[in-house]
């Protein structure tokens, strides 16, 4: 499951370089997430600006990702396109995390 | 999965397994754009019928390596509505889930993480009839109006 990870102290952005989120992978992408949130940063963000279609196994799995989550961390997403916020959005599932429109506003600033 | 949709719509035979579903999908929906539906009617037409495609997979043939599944789509008197028939096991109770949304206000442990499904097929067709006569399943989507892809658009 390509998952990329970028962090600073603060915070860990996990962006999912795949198109899809869908039954086929959802289970992977659930066991990956816990890989990738189990260290490091206690803010983490889903960079989802690359995913064009989730389904409800997906769906699934992105909230299964919030509840694997070690006490005290806090998981965002970021860049829905607009397929994947609609599903979001029916779901009621827009009201379970904190989205950030852009990735870009979030990302770990580089001194100079 | 011979790609020839007459005028008014097309049928495709495919078997009902998971790994199946992803491109049945891609092929629907590049037909379907063929025949001028909007961005947001594609995203509708191929979430729900991977909604429905993979309930095939997963439970009517849940238990078996796999079966067949035909998928008619019709454009006729201006709506879109899609027909999947298999020979799979019957809904449980002989009648599909409710598809009420979960409760989103809940403690982060007993989010839900299944019960969208159905949800999402109610809510984003017209309609979604399911019968079971001799050993087939056939559920009827109903999209509603599409717009006329004569017209420009």
């Amino acid at each position: 499951m390509p998952l990329q990870e970028t962090q600073n102290n603060d915070l860990k952005i996990i962006t999912v370089t795949i198109p899809r989120i869908d039954a086929a992978v959802a289970i992977r992408f659930k066991d990956a997430m816990r890989a990738a949130t189990e260290t490091g940063p206690n803010h983490i963000v889903l960079d989802l600006s690359n995913v064009c279609f989730v389904d409800s196994s997906g769906l699934g799995a992105i909230v299964a990702s919030k509840k694997q989550l070690a006490h005290g961390k806090q998981l965002d997403l970021a860049g829905l396109t607009p397929d994947v916020a609609k599903v979001f959005r029916l779901t009621r599932m827009d009201s379970v995390f904190y989205i950030h429109a852009h990735v870009a506003d979030l990302a770990p600033h580089t001194a100079g | 999965m011979p790609p020839i949709p007459p005028d008014d719509g097309f049928t495709l035979r495919l078997t009902g397994c998971e790994t199946e579903v992803r491109p049945v999908l891609r092929q629907v929906r590049d037909t379907l754009a063929r025949h001028g539906l909007s961005r947001d009617r594609l995203g509708t037409a191929e979430l729900v019928l991977a909604e429905a495609l993979n309930n095939i997979a997963e439970h009517a043939y849940a238990g078996q390596v796999s079966g067949p599944v035909t998928l008619r789509a019709s454009l006729r008197d201006g709506r879109l509505r899609i027909v999947l028939e298999d020979r799979g096991n019957p809904m449980p109770a002989g009648t599909p889930p409710p598809g009420i949304l979960p409760d989103p206000h809940v403690p982060r442990s007993d989010l839900p993480e299944g019960g969208f499904g159905w949800f999402l097929i109610r809510d984003l067709t017209e309609s979604a009839v399911y019968t079971r006569t001799g050993g087939e399943n056939r559920l009827e989507l109903d999209f509603g109006p599409v717009p006329d892809r004569n017209a420009g658009v």
